[in-house]
């Protein structure tokens, strides 16, 4: 089970210069709140922003990961 | 010609070319199964825009073949003329934003009831309640 200190550091090595928060939102290792903020985003719609952090999980979403509610920024 | 060896896939396809709006969702907008679903389908009924529902819940293959079709691996799911407007915190943020009203075509809650639009005789409510207090 990731805690959200895993998918925080998994986000930030995955998006180049993201600040990302993460919250366990209902504290059950599976429905996680994550905020980032990256250069990486700009240009980009959200749809793809949110595909771009999604991708860094891949299968596990909507596996052990049950939900990732996600909010992307452009610097 | 696409290879219509998978008929489940064809017909997501098809639903989704079909229905200008089309909330893919766990249960349904009456019996939301997840959090998510109940909010992406209320922002919508709030709009009162008429939307189609696919629960999505029956069988695990529904989700499978949709998320390979949107390449978008969460529940719910909204199109919008065929194209993925997003999930759940993007339906969210774009309803809060009055975003979602205007891909959608109509108005925007009114924040305080101000002149409604004349002519827009909104439907009879579906329980009769007067109002006696007069």
């Amino acid at each position: 089970m990731p805690t959200a200190e895993d998918i925080k550091q998994r986000i930030e090595q995955a998006i180049p210069d993201s600040h990302v928060d993460v919250e366990d939102w209902t504290g059950g290792g599976d429905h996680f709140r994550a905020t980032i903020v990256s250069p990486a985003f700009s240009g980009k719609s959200r749809i793809e922003q949110h595909r771009m952090v999604y991708a860094v999980f891949g299968a596990e979403i909507g596996g052990p990961i049950h939900a990732l509610s996600l909010t992307t920024k452009a610097e | 010609m696409s290879e219509s060896e998978n008929p489940l896939r064809d017909a997501i396809s098809e639903a989704i070319r079909d229905n200008d709006v089309i909330l893919f969702m766990k249960g349904v907008p009456e019996a939301p199964a997840c959090g998510f679903s109940a909010r992406a389908a209320a922002a919508l009924q709030s709009l009162n825009v008429g939307f189609a529902a696919v629960d999505i819940l029956p069988d695990p293959r529904i989700r499978q073949e949709l998320t390979a079709l949107s390449d978008w691996p969460t529940i719910p799911q909204l199109f919008v003329k065929g194209e993925l407007v997003g999930g759940s915190d993007i339906i969210m943020e774009m309803y809060e934003s009055g975003e979602l009203a205007s891909t959608l075509g109509v108005d925007a809650p009114a924040e305080a009831p101000s002149d409604a639009p004349a002519g827009a005789d909104p439907s009879p409510a579906p329980l009769g309640i007067e109002n006696r207090l007069g």
